[in-house]
């Protein structure tokens, strides 16, 4: 190894042990259990589809690499479209058709990440760009759940009809089935108060179909793979944060202003709106607060503008939620954060040192 | 004693153990020495020995050049071989005016000015006479002339010595050992400073990694009432003199003032040594203690050193080097300067040597930023180096000091946090430097235009007074001619 010792490059000539690639896979590690139990839950056909859109996300982050003639090794080493693909896998219905992958790869990537300028120039986070890009254009096959087969299981598909549901687009209608924020809004849609149709989530429901509260938390229920394991993805998440890749901010803010609202406005009126643990463990709301709004690529820098960042996230959804289109509303909340993030930025400077907030210096004569 | 939090900070491996064990050894003197005149910040020494000439060990051989300045002395005595060019210990490598000294082997003590028998019984300009006379720096790694600073007292109202055994850069035990070896002659020079200083109290912070030197120092304070040891949480840059102060008093430095300002003066451990050797003994500074120290180096060491001992010879007393280094560091390794060679003299200065090995670097290419904000986090001064260094690489260096480039201290938290391996420090140190030279341009800029205007209004009214000078001759002309034809 030749020897730069004479090389004037700036101190420190120490370095923290840090580096992207393992910040990356420890995000991974903590989503391991959550992906691995729905896999487990939606079976084979699920995970073809998570395999499909890893391949396709690695594969196309290869291809602009090399169409803008930069090194493809270390980026793609650096699993920051391992880990775009594997988050983007966890918001497909997990009985989609092997195509919603390819495509949402190649939103997510190519068009969300590359055009930008690649990792760490994106504006939106690429996996919620695919995400609100397929379901606006594909609404009914983005909105094809289905009910838990876990594998092993007698009603589990097995490899050959797998392959058809994944490959074939041969999703047996039998199986469909409501998410549960898209079952009390088509409820209410129909006249049925909040209240009523919350009644079905409970273990005295003639409606087994629907998940009761403890379901629901531990994520035996139709949904994405992200959305269901209410439980899985918050010991995810207290990991991230023990291992301090994310501080509390965004989650926290995220969480507690979507339960606040959800508390207040049922306060008022039960009929029309859910309580807030509902909207805290239902949707992709954990997904959202752990994993993907605290993306640093596309959040605020500081601590006071991650709160504001959370906070707005949480009030989006909650607003999209329950007077928009669309059931969950996360994806698209964090999509307009993401726009607001550097203006964010530029109004929550923190002090500097023997300066005033306006950053005059600190008047002299003391306290 | 009451503690205040400071900003931001950072726990790197601090690899003491290395040398913090290792009792202070003296190097035997070298076959040469090699004395540059400017080891301060301020104005060279200007030689006072020419080729040839016998000096004393503490004979004064470069006398200080205006306020803020040092002078040299011979570190034993010996023959003057030459006054040369020789390298600097400076990244540059450029050679400086050197005095180069051959050692005679009787270190003879030349004549020393009087000891100053009760020191606070001594008035300030005596006492701050006697440190500027003694060429002592500050010891730490700034080298600012001490005498200077002991003399902020006149304008200022101080309340606290704060004197900086913190120690929070990696590797480095030079002040550790010199805090426990030399308690008391820290303790005393500390007095004598604050006495000079009109100080009422002395107090000694040292991070809690150090418990030797605490118990060590808390026991020499003992007898002295107004003198208090206080251990300071380890997180670096705790022994930066702003955040010091700031962890002792809970006051913030107004940006671009002295500690002075809000009744603090900050000298280091070594510093005070230093003091009580001049005052007590009228020993000037010749030697320093030097930590040699890091993985590339057979036996670290903690070394009292003769000013103008090559680097070389230190690391040949630790055993020499087991491998080579990926790289050589002068000070620590936050904040060091890289040693272009080490062919380059131990100066006042010089607080470590360190040999460090590629895996104690870990030094890794740089990939882009994805703007974790850690740097955000941990930056001492509240700056916001993910944007600032956004900027500077697009050359937006206006936008840069808007956003306090120039508050920077480069302590190099930023870089080392920085998962993507950014060299922060080094494009705040390209801004800084562009930032000061366009300055300096521009006050130039401004005093020449100055100069053109005063000159154009300095012409304009001589032309102005030629004119109504001919004005007045052509009048008188007329009013002859006038007065030839009334006539």
């Amino acid at each position: 190894m030749s020897t730069p010792h004479s090389l004037p490059i700036s101190a420190p000539y120490a370095h923290g042990a840090n580096t992207v690639q393992k910040t990356m896979f420890t995000v991974l590690l903590a989503l391991l259990p959550a992906t691995a139990f729905n896999l487990y839950l939606f079976g084979w056909p699920a995970i073809f589809l998570f395999a499909v859109t890893i391949v396709a996300c690695l594969a196309i982050e290869a291809g602009c690499l090399m169409l803008g003639g930069r090194r493809v090794k270390p980026v793609l080493a650096d699993g920051s479209a391992l880990l775009t693909g594997w988050l983007l896998a966890m918001t497909l219905p997990p009985w989609a058709p092997w195509w919603t992958g390819l495509l949402g790869a190649i939103f997510a990537i190519a068009l969300a990440k590359h055009t930008f300028g690649g990792i760490g120039q994106n504006m939106f986070n690429p996996a919620m760009v695919a995400r609100v890009a397929l379901l606006v254009s594909f609404p009914v096959v983005m909105t094809a759940w289905v009910l838990p087969h876990p594998l092993l299981s007698n009603d589990a598909p097995g490899i050959s009809q797998s392959v058809a549901i994944t490959f074939g687009g041969k999703t047996p209608d039998s199986v469909s089935a409501a998410s549960a924020l898209g079952y009390v809004k088509t409820e209410l849609s129909r006249g049925i108060p909040v209240s009523d149709s919350l009644k079905e989530f409970s273990r005295d429901s003639k409606m087994t179909h629907m998940p009761d509260m403890m379901d629901m938390a531990w994520g035996y229920k139709a949904g994405s793979l992200g959305e269901t394991s209410a439980v899985l993805i918050l010991l995810g998440g207290i990991f991230l944060m023990i291992r301090r890749v994310i501080s509390w901010h965004i989650p926290v803010a995220v969480l507690g202003s979507l339960f606040a609202m959800g508390a207040l406005f049922n306060a008022i009126d039960p009929a029309r709106f859910a309580p807030g643990l509902f909207h805290v463990l239902s949707g992709a709301s954990l997904l959202g607060a752990f994993f993907i709004a605290t993306d640093y690529v596309t959040s605020p820098v500081s601590k006071k503008g991650q709160l504001i960042f959370g906070v707005g996230c949480g009030l989006l959804t909650w607003i999209i939620r329950n007077f928009a289109g669309y059931p969950e509303g996360m994806a698209f909340a964090v999509l307009l954060m993401n726009s607001l993030t550097p203006i964010i930025d530029q109004y929550t400077r923190p002090r500097a040192y023997g300066r005033t907030s306006k950053g005059q210096p600190l008047p002299l004569g003391r306290e | 004693m009451k503690l205040f939090p400071i900003r931001g900070g950072i726990h790197p491996e601090y690899r003491k153990e290395l040398s913090s064990e290792k009792a202070i050894v003296a190097l035997p003197m070298p076959a040469e020495l090699f004395i540059p005149l400017q080891q301060h910040i301020g104005a060279p020494a200007e030689a006072m020995v020419r080729e040839g000439d016998l000096v004393k060990k503490g004979q004064m051989i470069a006398r200080s050049q205006g306020v803020v300045s040092a002078p040299q002395h011979a570190p034993t005595s010996g023959r003057v071989k030459a006054v040369a060019q020789i390298a600097a210990p400076h990244p540059s490598g450029l050679p400086q005016p050197t005095i180069i000294i051959e050692p005679d082997g009787k270190d003879e003590w030349g004549e020393l000015p009087a000891p100053i028998t009760d020191p606070f019984a001594a008035s300030r300009e005596e006492i701050s006479e006697r440190v500027a006379l003694s060429g002592i720096v500050g010891m730490g790694g700034a080298t600012f002339p001490s005498a200077v600073k002991l003399n902020l007292g006149i304008q200022h109202k101080l309340e606290i010595l704060l004197i900086n055994g913190a120690e929070c850069e990696p590797y480095l035990t030079c002040d550790d050992r010199v805090m426990r070896e030399y308690a008391d002659e820290v303790v005393d020079g500390a007095r004598i400073m604050a006495h000079a200083l009109g100080a009422p109290k002395v107090v000694i912070g040292i991070e809690d990694n150090k418990p030797q030197a605490i118990a060590a120092m808390n026991k020499a304070a003992a007898a002295h009432a107004n003198v208090e040891v206080a251990a300071v949480p380890v997180q670096y840059p705790m022994g930066a003199e702003r955040q010091l102060a700031q962890a002792i008093t809970g006051r913030e430095t107004p940006v671009r003032k002295l500690t002075a300002e809000i009744g603090v003066v900050v000298h280091n451990a070594a510093t005070a040594r230093a003091v009580h050797h001049a005052v007590r003994f009228g020993r000037p500074l010749i030697s320093r203690v030097v930590t040699v120290s890091g993985k590339a180096v057979r036996e670290p060491k903690n070394i009292e050193a003769p000013i103008g001992a090559m680097v070389s010879d230190l690391i040949a007393f630790c055993g020499g080097l087991s491998t080579t280094p990926w790289r050589l560091v002068n000070g620590g390794p936050m904040m060091g300067a890289p040693l272009p060679s080490l062919e380059t003299p131990v100066v006042k200065g010089t607080s470590g040597i360190l040999a460090l090995t590629v895996e104690e670097t870990n030094d890794q290419p740089a990939s882009p930023c994805i703007r974790c904000g850690a740097c955000v986090t941990i930056c001492p001064c509240g700056l916001v180096p993910v944007e600032m260094s956004a900027f500077i690489r697009k050359d937006h260096l206006d936008v840069a000091a808007k956003l306090g480039v120039q508050d920077c201290f480069s302590c190099g938290s930023c870089s080392w946090v920085c998962p993507s391996h950014i060299p922060l420090v080094q494009y705040f140190n390209y801004a800084k430097g562009m930032l000061s030279a366009q300055a300096r341009e521009a006050s130039k800029n401004e005093r020449v235009k100055t100069l053109a205007e005063a000159r154009n209004i300095r012409l304009e009214k001589a032309a102005e007074a030629k004119r109504a000078m001919l004005a007045a001759k052509k009048a008188q002309a007329t009013s002859q001619s006038e007065n030839k034809a009334s006539a």
